[in-house]
């Protein structure tokens, strides 16, 4: 029951990262979603496991304060407080997550997935997150809310992984977390760099670089 | 086990001093190099001599089966030569460098690990191993071709081999794969009987030759091999051309000892490769100007004649005859070693000539036999051992391939012995006509430019290692009896009931008209001497002047003019490109000729192929837009695609 509401305010927690145009409120969604993924496994009485606790306790560390620190720290450096004039405007943003959440309610339905895993509103939301951060990736056009793209991205296959969550090596996990860790880290100094390099964090001038 | 592991070890790590500035001139990795091969060849001819096979396993079954290495016989036999070889070209490296634009350290560095690669490979028993090692050479050697990575077509010739390189492993990642779904596990091991007959069998027996023949550099797979031996630094060519390539010949020897009942064709095709590559290397290589690229070629030439044993033995043993068996693959991996030992040696030497004289074209050379009185040495011993002359080692392997298709003659099933017969002959005989060229144009007559004419003698360390090399090929060729035991070994792994070659080749009478030769040989020179001693020669004179005063250097006969006979009469396989004007009238203008002969594969085929076909994926420009959403777009679209057609 409590699983269900986590994982309901975590689908509507992407309808309004898609919405919002301030960089700020993005990366709180994002760090409000982060949080809340790392109660499900709790709420779903995996508690039991240690490993499954550890790991829950080092995704809310990470999302919930290295990572904003990190992006934080890129936003009062680069100035960036707004996403202006974005490629996907944001009412059609919000139909289109809209639709993938639909699509994700149907397809989860049809999916062929490991017999005996219990069918619940894991799979759409996972589906529908992965859609959300996509869909932020591709939409955007400032590297910042592109990475905050790329932490809802990570979430939704941190939900996934979920279904498997009592199978599945706590290597394999602590490894997703690095993945998402170093992509972050990454993805600041590119910001940093585009930001020295053309005085913007507008992703659109790498076009510039390409051959 | 613990011997051969040190070994590797050290190799491996000869270059980590020089990191730290204490070695500067590689004297400390030359000597870690120099144990390495002690500790390696010990261990090695232990095994030869009937030691037991020592290995490395794992007691888990972590990676699908167990052993790791083995060092047996036919590990041992391939480890000489890799060990000798990079031993001597470390030492050679240390005085190689005259000029600070190389990188040494980092050349130094890679030599050793490139060694380690080698040594690794030779013994790997399990497949993983086998790749990893043959990747960890690949990559060490593009490293080392690169080193002067300022020459636009040293660029061009690493990226070359790095791509024919991966195209070969891409085969063989085929081949293992299919491999290691048939049988379940990953070791290197016999085939059951019958499966080779089998369509399987077939596509693995094409997949390896193709995969092994690519590093080989069998001839339409050949197109790395001149250009990357050109470009590398000499020590290396020498390693590459000396061992690297034969690592081709140790999967096929490998494939021949895991199959118990190849098809007959499995022989006659090699056989085929094998005189394709012999004929057209040679001629290929009469008709180059570069010392190194013609050295290369003549590379492909002796991987042909190897080819030629290895097929002449898989004949053998699809037809049941055990002394075919024998001799041909006692012929083709004692080619195998001969050829390290005598084109490591001439490329020692052609490196000590590009060292002295700052060229490797030949028309520049000349007369270099007056002031490099070792190095010429050195290259004519080369010389004369690749050519198949007695009393030196290639006489002794081609000698066995001889013996084999004579005794191929009288098979009913398989009548192309007489092929082979007539294959070697024309090889050898080129050969000869290739190496008169070479040797002629570049040592004797008359310098053609200032460079040649200011040359000086390498130092020690450059020529000491050729002088070790030079030994070993007289030592094969004068007492082949020496290795016959060791031999035996190896070869009774191929194939089960094999006779020793002592009693198939006559080895004694061989050992004694060698040492007849010798003394003749010894006898004339002293002749010679001792004619002209009375007079005093001046050091400068031409070597024979025609009958004029004043001759030219220009008026001497030049590589491509020594070669015309020949390359022009075989215009119809090497199709010769020459630029000349026409010389008209009593008071011609000054004219210029020049000619080359491009490479059938490479020049002739792939490069126009790959140049129409970037032309027509231009059009594929549209989809790059440099824009990052877009490409995550495509990631996206590609996802949904792939999640609605697993639905539906």
């Amino acid at each position: 029951m409590f699983t269900d509401f986590l994982i309901a305010l975590t689908m509507l927690t992407n309808f309004t990262l898609v919405a919002t145009s301030r960089v700020n409120k993005a990366i709180q969604l994002a760090v409000f979603q982060g949080i809340l993924l790392g109660l499900i496994p709790i709420a779903m009485g995996l508690g039991k496991h240690l490993h499954i606790l550890l790991v829950a306790a080092a995704a809310i560390a990470v999302k919930g304060w290295l990572i904003p620190f990190l992006l934080r720290r890129a936003v009062t450096q680069a100035h960036i407080y707004r996403e202006v004039d974005p490629y996907v405007g944001y009412t059609v943003s919000l139909l289109l997550c809209a639709a993938g959440t639909g699509l994700s309610l149907m397809l989860a339905h049809s999916l062929p997935l490991k017999p005996g895993s219990t069918p619940t509103f894991l799979v759409p939301a996972a589906l529908a997150t992965l859609f959300t951060g996509f869909l932020l990736l591709v939409s955007r056009r400032k590297a910042l809310t592109q990475v905050v793209g790329y932490l809802v991205l990570e979430n939704g296959i941190y939900l996934f992984g979920l279904l498997l969550v009592e199978d599945m090596p706590v290597l394999v996990e602590t490894g997703i977390l690095l993945d998402l860790f170093v992509g972050v880290f990454v993805m600041g100094i590119v910001i940093n760099h585009i930001h020295v390099a053309f005085d913007s964090t507008d992703t659109s001038y790498l076009a510039e670089l390409k051959d | 086990m613990i011997l051969f592991l040190l070994a590797v070890g050290l190799a491996a790590l000869s270059g980590v001093p020089g990191l730290f500035g204490r070695d500067r001139e590689g004297r400390t990795a030359a000597m870690l190099m120099t144990a390495s091969a002690v500790l390696g060849t010990w261990a090695g001819v232990r095994v030869l001599l009937g030691a037991p096979a020592p290995a490395l396993r794992l007691p888990t079954l972590a990676l699908g089966s167990q052993g790791l290495l083995v060092l047996d016989p036919i590990a041992a036999w391939f480890l000489l030569p890799v060990l000798l070889l990079s031993a001597c070209g470390a030492w050679y490296g240390v005085a190689y460098w005259h000029s600070p634009q190389g990188s040494p350290r980092w050349v130094r560095l890679v030599f050793g690990l490139l060694t380690a690669a080698l040594a690794v490979l030779v013994c790997a028993a399990h497949m993983w191993v086998f790749l990893l090692a043959w990747e960890g050479m690949a990559i060490a050697a593009f490293l080392l071709v690169i080193t002067e990575d300022r020459l636009p077509e040293t660029r061009r010739a690493a990226w070359i081999y790095l791509v024919s390189t991966h195209t070969g492993t891409l085969f063989l990642f085929g081949a293992f794969g299919l491999l290691a779904g048939l049988t379940g596990h990953w070791d290197l091991a016999a085939w059951p009987r019958g499966f080779a007959a089998t369509s399987q069998g077939t596509l693995l027996f094409l997949l390896f030759l193709a995969g092994f023949g690519m590093k080989a550099g069998a001839m339409p797979l050949h197109i790395w091999l001149p250009p990357a031996h050109a470009a590398a630094p000499s020590h290396v060519s020498s390693l590459m051309s000396g061992v690297l390539i034969k690592m081709g010949i140790l999967g096929l020897v490998r494939l021949v000892a895991w199959v118990p009942d190849p098809p007959l064709w499995w022989g006659g095709l090699v056989v085929g490769l094998g005189t394709l590559s012999g004929i057209l290397g040679v001629a290929f290589a009469l008709g180059q100007h570069d010392l190194k690229r013609l050295l290369a070629y003549h590379s492909i030439e002796n991987i042909g004649i190897i080819l030629l044993g290895l097929g002449l033995g898989l004949v053998g043993k699809s037809t049941g005859h055990p002394a075919l068996q024998a001799l041909g693959f006692a012929g083709a991996l004692l080619h195998v070693v001969n050829h390290s030992l005598f084109k490591g040696l001439l490329f020692l030497a052609a490196g000590s000539v590009g060292h002295a004289t700052g060229t490797r074209d030949l028309e520049q050379l000349g007369g270099l036999g007056r002031n490099m009185p070792w190095t010429s040495a050195a290259f004519l011993g080369g010389s004369w051992a690749i050519c198949g002359l007695p009393p030196l080692n290639g006489f002794i392997s081609e000698w066995f391939i001889y013996l084999g298709s004579f005794r191929a003659l009288g098979l009913p099933r398989w009548p192309w012995s007489v092929g082979i017969l007539a294959a070697l002959a024309l090889i050898g005989a080129l050969a000869l006509a290739c190496f008169a060229k070479a040797f002629g144009t570049v040592f004797l007559g008359t310098p053609r430019s200032a460079a040649a004419a200011e040359a000086h003698e390498s130092p020690r360390a450059m020529l000491i290692p050729m002088a070790v090399l030079a030994g070993a090929c007289g030592v094969i060729g004068v007492f082949p009896a020496l290795i016959v035991p060791g031999l035996d070994r190896v070869v009774a792994t191929l194939g089960p009931g094999l006779p020793g070659l002592a009693g198939l080749t006559r080895l004694p009478l061989l050992t004694g008209l060698a040492l007849a030769l010798v003394l003749v040989g010894l006898l004339l020179v002293r002749w010679l001497r001792g004619g002209r001693s009375t007079e005093t020669v001046p050091a400068d004179l031409p070597t024979w002047d025609c009958g004029y005063s004043q001759s030219v250097p220009r008026a001497q006969y030049s590589a491509s003019s020594f070669a015309d006979g020949l390359v022009s009469g075989a215009r119809w396989v090497l199709f010769p490109k020459v630029h000349a004007a026409k010389v008209q009238g009593l008071f011609p203008r000054s004219a210029r000729f020049s000619s080359h002969v491009p490479d059938p594969v490479l020049d002739r085929t792939l490069d126009p192929l790959f140049r129409l076909s970037v032309r027509g994926l231009s059009y594929l420009h549209a989809i790059q837009t440099g824009q990052l959403p877009v490409y995550l777009l495509y990631v996206l679209l590609t996802l949904l695609f792939l999640l609605i057609w697993m639905v539906v």
